[in-house]
């Protein structure tokens, strides 16, 4: 602490992750409320405000927060139905759900002195297992083990088709892995760069680079945010399709 | 159990409660029942105000929408339709309506040619008729003047010869005044 007084740098760029009781005390048990519940709980006002209070004129000629919705709606619902087909597109409130959380944690994430809570591992990895474990018993259910024919390439010649199997199985269960560590991994890095560059702010000279670069950062970072929505949204519709689809790759 | 544990494990990660983060908060695993519980608790909630409220609207907004704009362009096909009839009976009324206006016009034009030419005729033969009167009366006035001239001259030339001391017959004056009017 003291050598950072004494260069004027204080660059904590992980701090923005901690965890903290909201209301005092060092001890976080699995209820307490902690700046995780605070920020959800903005997530889930501002989507209940845009999809609830911006829709409740039910216009036939939408007002600005409508028509929001309404893009937002259409955009899942198109995609859920062009990916996974018209069989998963009774499974599209579940995609929603998802899509809404991330790209709005993500959103409120990008305001300043916010907490990001899809940059934590520990939220990506159960939306991630939560596809996981869903798509693998709706495959199991919907198919049978004839599920278990997606790892059989028939269109392989027959000598290979063991070692594709094994590929296929490997990366079937590499899927909850990168689906959930490329959220967190994009936020997190993205947040962090943003508060190691701003903590160079402090030196005048650099202040000038600073200021655009942060403001360059935010832009991309705004970017990131939509972007990484989008793909978790997208490969969970990918991942649908296999069970919704049948085993037919 | 388990919540022990995490007990423990917060303990050994005090100092990231006490400060600055430690490493990566990311994997202070002491914090994960807490986010994963309220995760569920946020997805839930978000679930349920989707699949109870937002979508169910927003659908039914978009599907109203479609009718809407289905209706009101059958609603556009039919109005074009009567405006493209209504157009033609316009435009059969108007070349009706002007067809009789010739008609009119020419009818009109007749009759009052008919008139002016019974008017003139008339006024024609008025004029001839009157004409003739008036040069009647021109002659007879010129020829009573005539007369006049002549008994005037006479008796002045009787008068004169009486003045005169002459004497003369009637008949030699009358036949000197002829000869003198002739000349």
């Amino acid at each position: 602490m003291s050598e950072e007084a004494s260069t004027g740098f204080a660059i904590h760029p992980m701090d923005q992750f901690v965890v903290k009781p909201l209301f005092g005390g060092d001890h976080i048990a699995w209820y307490t409320v902690t700046n995780v519940t605070m920020w959800m709980a903005i997530a889930v006002l501002v989507i209940a405000a845009l999809l609830m209070l911006g829709t409740r004129r039910r216009a036939i000629v939408p007002s600005r927060s409508q028509s929001v919705a309404e893009l937002l709606y259409g955009f899942i619902h198109n995609m859920v139905e062009e990916v996974t087909g018209h069989e998963g597109v009774k499974y599209f409130p579940y995609v929603m759900t998802l899509f809404l959380f991330i790209l709005f944690s993500n959103l409120l994430g990008l305001l300043p002195m916010s907490f990001t809570t899809t940059s934590h591992v520990a939220v990506t990895v159960v939306l991630a297992l939560m596809v996981f474990l869903g798509v693998t018993i709706l495959g199991f259910v919907k198919n049978g083990i004839g599920f278990l024919g997606m790892f059989w390439v028939t269109s392989a010649p027959l000598a290979i088709r063991p070692i594709l199997a094994l590929i296929e199985i490997i990366s079937y269960f590499v899927r909850p892995v990168s689906h959930s560590i490329r959220l967190a991994g994009n936020l997190m890095a993205g947040h962090a760069v943003i508060k190691v560059i701003a903590g160079f702010a402090t030196l005048v000279v650099a202040s000038p680079v600073v200021i655009g670069a942060v403001t360059a950062l935010y832009g991309l970072e705004m970017l990131v945010a939509v972007v990484q929505a989008y793909v978790f949204t997208i490969l969970t519709c990918v991942y649908l399709r296999d069970a919704v689809g049948g085993a037919h790759h | 159990m388990a919540t022990e544990a995490h007990d423990a494990a917060a303990a050994t990660h005090g100092a990231a409660d006490a400060g600055h983060a430690v490493g990566m908060p990311q994997l202070d695993f002491s914090t994960w029942p807490n986010q994963i519980f309220w995760l569920l608790v946020t997805l839930v909630a978000i679930y349920f105000i989707l699949t109870r409220v937002a979508l169910p609207r927003i659908s039914a907004v978009l599907a109203e929408r479609r009718g809407t704009i289905t209706n009101d362009l059958a609603a556009a096909e039919e109005l074009k339709q009567k405006a493209t009839e209504a157009e033609a009976a316009y435009n059969e009324a108007l070349a009706t309506a002007r067809v009789e206006a010739g008609k009119i016009v020419a009818a009109a034009r007749a009759e009052i040619e008919a008139d002016l030419a019974k008017a003139t005729a008339k006024a024609d033969a008025d004029i001839d008729a009157k004409a003739a009167v008036s040069e009647q009366r021109i002659a007879e006035i010129r020829a009573g003047a005539l007369e006049s001239v002549t008994e005037v001259a006479k008796d002045t030339a009787k008068e004169l010869i009486a003045a005169l001391g002459g004497k003369a017959d009637a008949r030699s004056i009358t036949a000197a005044v002829s000869a003198r009017l002739k000349g």
